[in-house]
């Protein structure tokens, strides 16, 4: 349903913005008429690349034979770490993990050579030819493996307030435990692709499928020793990113580049899918141990949590991942004395890197765990353990010494969900359902949702736009913000036309480029119209300002009181087309041409002290979720699920729906059906849709209501809107969190030892073990 | 590959008189070589005549035997409508029309192919009006990253068709065989249910 029933913000009526807009690119879309990397024309000549991943997890590599490679025809070239003329290095920060291996092999799959050839078949053909000798070491697999060896990717960190041990003690009930969170395949339905096509004097021209075009370009001049000005990458969408075309698209990037740069011919990469799930990084898999003191009502009074992470073979983006799991384990509860330490342990598989909730979803969870379990040990029910938990007052200062300002808000979201989602009348039900029903258990949870928007590296939060007007009064917008199906074009599109006062199809919007926007975040962090959209509305109001000067003269009135709407500049009675008043701005020589620079204010952030303000704002939610259970197959179904979620003022409420309902949807496959498993030598095999289950049209619950909590940004972002990207993604928790109440009605008040992903089999598992333990 | 049995498919490939059948592979160029030396055994890689009709337009291509339709479209008919997603037909992206019903055009091989094919850019009419499941996806964002969507369409089209969209549940259990990693199922769904008011009204 499109939702036209929300009303402007503030009342303020707004032509563009807060309207439920469709997509930027819907009508093509519905027609097959937008084009991905894979669906443009090739250029005359162009060469298709195939990867050979090593056999092996971990261990020295002594010999690459690609004689037979060679042989192949169609075969053009062959590449391998001796043919990058730069630095064999696509990490994004800490010069850790090469183009091709070199030396040693660090997880199953990894890229060691890669062939060009006239054809993708005859490119697949010659891959696998290739004769890689590895002399084998035993990889570390799992988070113990690599905690044996002391391996790990970057320093332990951790936030201390207080002496929790201590706290804990001296608390009336303790609890202490061990929690398993899976990671997840992103399952972007485009895979990883890239096209490079050299440029005059060694320049390169990248058409990359990537959320980090900037980076993209970075990696490649590093690959290829150039000058950053010599590359430029481009990318007009994406066919899916949830985080895995942040820094895993430099790769497949460089590697296109590289061949491109050996063969003098365009060179395109896409990867098959299971060599894409082999050879990209994921979302981090944890062990939580924890140990937590509270009070009878079960108020926290001292927490210990450590996060052992499985970053894979390099540190990517582990700091940032695993330091915002560290910012949510808070989740929205107020702990007085703690310490939430992090390992980044070193394990000989892909990887691990950005994935929709960027570590934030596995920190909450793991919160929301021991609030269950706590509520367990007290018989109560765990949404009163989450009320008394809750920030508030006297009650606001985060493990990172951050004031939560708002948390009225999120106080709010959760009494509302409450009452209307009838919480506490199903649970009755719920319960009676239960006890007259041995076999089908339901079960039913409501939790909150609290999450920190900005970069939690600070200088990340800044991005940049280019507006141009045409003397036709038609205005070309481009922005460093990437579009991969979120509809931050058309959001950011929105506020540009509401600053001119012009229609929407009068704004184009066009491919996010290097060579355009310069110097970019990544579109991540969900800051995408945050920062992009504040950055096009500078640009536009520094033009718009120049063409209220120009009509002010013409209508003998102060710049200031002429008024751009409904494609005219209006001064009272008066009003000139926008198309005129371009044509005459470019006659009288005015700039119609302006680059805007947006930074978010307020933020500070001293990560050796673990103290300042990372995050602008927090952005709320909360959801119920009720399943039911087979207790003799572990197989479940949600039954219904209530979201009441803050986006702040909208700036397009169908998009954000959009955003909440698939968010969800997709964190509710990383609890309940998406399970990665590598095998004792390291290989992942889970590595296709066949093995790896995401969520499908018949896994969403039939009964799915979501409402937008009505209320605005207070600080001062785009329009009071607030991010929506990641926020959504966990309301899941309710459903894991339900599951896991549903298990707990066969034996209350014991423990429900149920690790995440809650599949059939872990079901069944913590079924037997609370059994068990009577 | 299903025949039709429907009489009316029977008359449409008799219009479009399709050549192609399975049984009548044969390699369009001999080579010099294969002349002079009958006994040496054919070469599999030599390109193989196959003459689909797509979206009611004849198409001759000469194929290695064993291109799937998905890239024959892809590749060589210049329709890049149909999505690669996985290649194993697990994901739903590459589904067309093929005499009217939905195929997982990476799992046929287009020699196979003797029905007229439909894919997502033959949807509308020819006056260039959106068919109705079209606008519906549009009226109901039943998208986001748009990379599913050509194959939702052409399943859902046919799920209407195939008498499997009476309920919301009917339709979520015949449109499961297409992933939207996006999750905009709901909206799939609701749109359906609206164009299925229009194409059957």
């Amino acid at each position: 349903m499109r939702p036209n029933d929300h009303p402007a913000p503030g009342g303020v009526q707004l032509r563009h913005v807060s309207q439920p807009l469709p997509h930027d690119s819907a009508a093509k879309h519905v027609q097959g008429a937008a084009p991905y990397i894979d669906d443009l024309p090739e250029p005359a000549g162009t060469l298709h690349l195939a990867v050979g991943g090593s056999p092996m997890a971990r261990g020295r590599l002594i010999a690459v034979d690609l004689e037979k490679v060679r042989a192949v025809p169609g075969v053009v070239a062959v590449l391998t770490a001796a043919d990058v003329p730069g630095k064999n290095d696509i990490s994004p920060a800490f010069g850790d993990e090469p183009l091709f291996a070199h030396g040693h092999v660090m997880f199953h799959g990894q890229p060691v050579f890669a062939v060009a050839a006239e054809t993708r078949d005859a490119a697949r053909r010659a891959a696998r030819l290739g004769a890689i000798t590895v002399v084998q070491e035993k990889p570390a697999v799992t988070v113990e493996d690599a905690e044996k060896r002391g391996d790990t990717v970057l320093p332990d960190y951790a936030f201390i307030r207080g002496d929790a041990s201590a706290a804990i003690d001296a608390a009336p009930n303790q609890i202490a435990g061990q929690f398993r969170i899976g990671g997840q395949e992103h399952f972007y339905l485009e895979g990883q692709v890239a096209l490079a096509i050299p440029g005059e004097d060694g320049a390169m021209h990248v058409h990359t499928s990537t959320q980090h075009p900037t980076e993209v370009q970075h990696v490649c001049a590093r690959i290829l020793g150039l000058p950053d000005a010599m590359v430029t990458a481009e990318v007009r969408r994406m066919g899916g990113g949830f985080g895995g075309k942040e820094s895993q698209a430099s790769q497949w990037a460089a590697m296109a580049a590289l061949a491109a740069r050996v063969t003098g011919r365009p060179c395109k990469i896409r990867l098959d899918r299971d060599d894409d799930m082999a050879m990209t990084g994921k979302r981090h898999d944890f062990r939580v141990d924890y140990a937590v003191g509270f009070d009878d009502e079960g108020r926290i009074q001292g927490v210990e949590m450590a996060f052992l992470a499985r970053c894979g073979c390099s540190a990517d983006l582990s700091q940032g991942v695993v330091d915002r799991t560290m910012f949510h384990a808070d989740a929205s509860y107020f702990l007085p004395e703690l310490i939430i330490s992090s390992r980044r342990l070193k394990t000989n598989t892909v990887s691990n890197t950005a994935f929709r909730g960027f570590g934030g979803p596995q920190g909450m969870l793991a919160m929301e765990r021991i609030i269950d379990e706590i509520a367990c040990r007290l018989g109560r029910d765990p949404l009163d353990v989450r009320k008394v938990n809750h920030y508030g007052p006297e009650r606001d200062t985060t493990p990172y010494g951050m004031t939560v300002e708002d948390h009225d808000v999120g106080a709010a979201i959760l009494e509302q969900l409450e009452r209307s989602s009838n919480y506490r009348e199903r649970r009755e039900a719920i319960a009676g359902f239960n006890a007259s029903s041995p076999i089908l258990r339901k079960g039913i949870a409501l939790t909150p949702v609290k999450f920190g928007i900005s970069f939690t590296l600070t200088q990340l939060n800044q991005a940049g736009a280019l507006v141009h007007v045409y003397s036709d009064g038609s205005v070309q917008l481009n922005h460093g913000g990437t579009e991969m199906g979120q509809g931050l074009y058309q959001k950011v599109a929105q506020v540009v036309a509401e600053e001119f006062g012009v229609g929407m199809d009068r704004v184009r919007v066009t491919a996010t480029t290097t060579d355009k926007v310069p110097n970019t975040s990544p579109t991540a962090a969900s800051s995408g119209s945050d920062l992009n959209g504040m950055a096009a509305r500078m640009a536009a109001r520094q033009i718009r300002d120049r063409l209220a000067i120009l009509a002010g003269e013409h209508f003998g009135v102060p710049a200031k009181e002429v008024v751009f709407r409904d494609d005219h500049a209006f001064a009272g009675n008066e009003s000139l087309p926008f198309a005129e008043l371009a044509r005459r701005a470019h006659a009288a020589r005015i700039h119609l041409s302006a680059a805007g620079h947006y930074k978010t204010p307020k933020l500070h952030w001293d990560r050796q002290k673990g103290v300042g303000r990372p995050f602008f704002y927090f952005a709320y939610g909360a959801a119920c979720a009720e399943v039911v259970i087979d207790t003799l197959t572990g197989e479940n179904r949600v039954l219904r699920v209530d979201i009441l979620h803050d986006v702040g003022r909208s700036l397009n409420p169908a998009i954000d729906i959009g955003q909440i309902e698939g968010g969800f949807v997709q964190g509710m496959g990383w609890l309940t059906t998406e399970e990665l498993v590598y095998d004792k030598d390291g290989r992942l095999r889970t590595h296709a849709p066949s093995t790896y289950k995401i969520p499908v049209a018949s896994d969403v619950p039939a009964d799915f209501r979501v409402t937008l909590f009505d209320g605005e940004n207070r600080e001062e972002t785009v329009y009071r809107s607030k991010a929506v990207g990641e926020p959504p993604l966990m309301l899941a928790n309710a459903v894991f969190c339900a599951i896991a109440d549903a298990v707990q009605s066969i034996a209350p008040g014991r423990p429900v030892p149920l690790d995440a992903p809650a599949t059939p089999e872990a079901i069944l598992k913590a079924i037997q073990g609370i059994v068990a333990a009577g | 590959m299903t025949h039709s049995n429907d009489p009316r498919g029977a008359s449409r490939r008799d219009f479009f008189k399709i050549s192609a059948s399975a049984a009548a592979v044969a390699p369009v160029v001999a080579s010099t070589a294969l002349h002079a030396q009958p006994e040496q055994k054919p070469d599999p890689f030599a390109p193989v005549e196959v003459d689909l009709v797509v979206n009611g337009q004849r198409r001759r291509m000469a194929l290695d035997a064993r291109t799937t339709l998905l890239d024959a479209l892809r590749r060589h008919a210049g329709l890049t409508g149909a999505k690669k997603g996985c290649d194993h037909g697990q994901c739903g992206a590459c589904t067309v029309h093929v005499g009217g019903k939905r195929t997982l055009s990476c799992l046929t091989l287009a020699v196979m192919v003797r029905e007229p094919v439909t894919t997502i850019e033959g949807l509308a009419a020819t006056d260039g009006a959106l068919h109705p499941m079209q606008q519906a996806f549009i009226d109901h964002d039943a998208f986001q990253c748009g990379y599913c969507t050509p194959g939702q369409i052409m399943s859902a089209v046919a799920c209407v068709k195939e008498g499997h969209a009476g309920s919301a549940d009917e339709i979520r259990e015949y449109m499961s065989g297409n992933l939207c990693r996006c999750a905009a199922y709901p909206h799939i769904v609701t749109a359906i249910q609206q164009a299925k008011t229009q194409m059957e009204g």
